[in-house]
């Protein structure tokens, strides 16, 4: 039963992944020129993206709790919930690339939305090489930290307002139409915001496992 | 207190780049360099030139200008002199110093890098006080972002590259903002039509500012 308590979000999350997976394929969707199935994506890739925010979201969190109370299991934390949000990074990446392909015809696009992706994977993956130069373990985590909330907050820049101000192809931007236009019996919606949900659990689980990989490890450093 | 303070940090940065005065030379003569090498290689008759290639042209320039200029920031004084300031002076007042000099020098070196660069390429600037105004605000926010930047460089090993790799991502919203708002400048579009790009440099520059001054204080303290 106590475990059971414990883990019952896991199961939510395998249940929800399942009907993400089953409904996204199978279910109904609204039919467009040019578009047709492709828009099954926004189960696949939006919620990519969600899940990523959220992720570096909580490793910002986690950062400043780091710098409040120097405690280097919060570093730990921080650091495991950056890695799980680059590989959503990249998957949204990927499954964004499949459909551009399929919908504007080339795999990458002169778009401000993607460009502005790119940047911050590279602004991510500077993080990397900040923790990587420096040989001390405290000055590595306060200083990948310092850097993880300055970057956060540019990055939020960066996607959020940036694409809005410029003509953009990407859907709901630039005066295209977002998936909400043409959902008009809500089906999407039944499957979109459980996808949002399960994928989002995916990424913390993922990350807790990682956070018990990594504090196992320090802690076998520390006995040596 | 915290006035004073920027207020005597700002004086002995002048006074001591008035003492050995090469790294301003150096600056002003990477400046003219640079623009020279770019005005051969383009073999740019004046007006020749594409106005988006000369605007971007200009804004890199500036941007690697700058990063060289503020990554020497944290590494020219010695580790003990660090530690002096750090027992007298409080870190947001470090790093307002370094940001204030910072962007003085870059206001300076724009100025007289744009009067230098429009006498070899030639200037298709429509809306000049505009221009010079992006200058302004781009000097601004080069200075906080690449101070904070040069801060968390200066603690590698490796400070150099560190620089680089750290600076170039980060600054790239507002260079695009920066791009946006010159081209507007340089088709002599009027300034009450782009208020809402200058608010968003404005605003930058001040975000920026601000979260330098609240993180510098962690990496200050070593």
């Amino acid at each position: 039963m106590e475990t059971l308590k414990k883990n019952y979000w896991k199961i939510a999350c395998m249940l929800l992944l399942i009907y993400t997976i089953w409904a996204g394929f199978m279910g109904k969707v609204p039919r467009q020129a040019i578009l047709n199935e492709t828009v099954r994506n926004l189960y696949f890739h939006v919620t990519m993206w969600f899940t990523m925010i959220f992720l570096l979201g909580t490793s910002v969190y986690h950062s400043i709790q780091y710098l409040r109370k120097s405690d280097i299991k919060s570093d730990l934390i921080s650091n495991a919930y950056v890695e799980t949000g680059l590989v959503f990074a990249t998957l949204g990446l990927v499954t964004g690339s499949l459909w551009a392909k399929f919908t504007w015809g080339d795999w990458w696009t002169n778009d401000p939305k993607l460009n502005s992706v790119a940047i911050g994977l590279l602004i991510y993956l500077a993080y990397g090489l900040v923790r990587s130069s420096m040989p001390d373990e405290q000055q590595k985590a306060r200083i990948s930290n310092v850097y993880n909330i300055f970057a956060f907050v540019i990055f939020m820049i960066l996607i959020w307002i940036l694409p809005r101000m410029t003509d953009s192809l990407h859907p709901g931007n630039g005066g295209n139409p977002g998936f909400s236009k043409y959902d008009l019996d809500s089906n999407m919606r039944l499957v979109f915001y459980p996808a949002i949900i399960a994928w989002t659990l995916l990424g913390y689980w993922i990350t807790n496992l990682r956070i018990r990989i990594k504090k196992l490890a320090y802690l076998i450093s520390e006995n040596e | 207190m915290l006035i004073n303070e920027i207020r005597v940090l700002v004086k002995k940065e002048i006074q001591m780049e008035w003492r050995q005065k090469y790294a301003i030379h150096g600056l002003l003569l990477y400046l003219a360099s640079t623009i020279f090498v770019c005005y051969l290689s383009f073999k740019a008759k004046q007006q020749a030139i594409n106005p988006i290639t000369w605007n971007t042209l200009f804004w890199l320039i500036i941007l690697f200008i700058a990063v060289n200029a503020i990554g020497k920031s944290f590494t020219q004084e010695s580790k003990q002199r660090n530690i002096f300031y750090y027992s007298i002076v409080s870190p947001e007042a470090v790093i307002y110093s370094k940001i204030f000099y910072n962007a003085l020098v870059m206001i300076g070196i724009s100025f007289v890098g744009i009067l230098f660069y429009s006498w070899v390429m030639g200037n298709p600037v429509g809306n000049l006080p505009l221009y010079l105004l992006s200058l302004l605000l781009g000097s601004i926010g080069f200075s906080a972002t690449l101070t904070m930047v040069a801060g968390i460089a200066a603690q590698g090993e490796n400070s150099a590259t560190l620089m680089s790799v750290l600076s170039f991502p980060i600054i790239i919203p507002l260079l695009l903002l920066l791009l946006k708002l010159s081209k507007s400048a340089m088709d002599g579009i009027s300034m009450q039509e782009n208020w809402d790009e200058m608010a968003n440099l404005a605003a930058l520059d001040v975000i920026v500012i601000v979260l330098s001054g609240i993180l510098f204080p962690y990496i200050w303290r070593h």
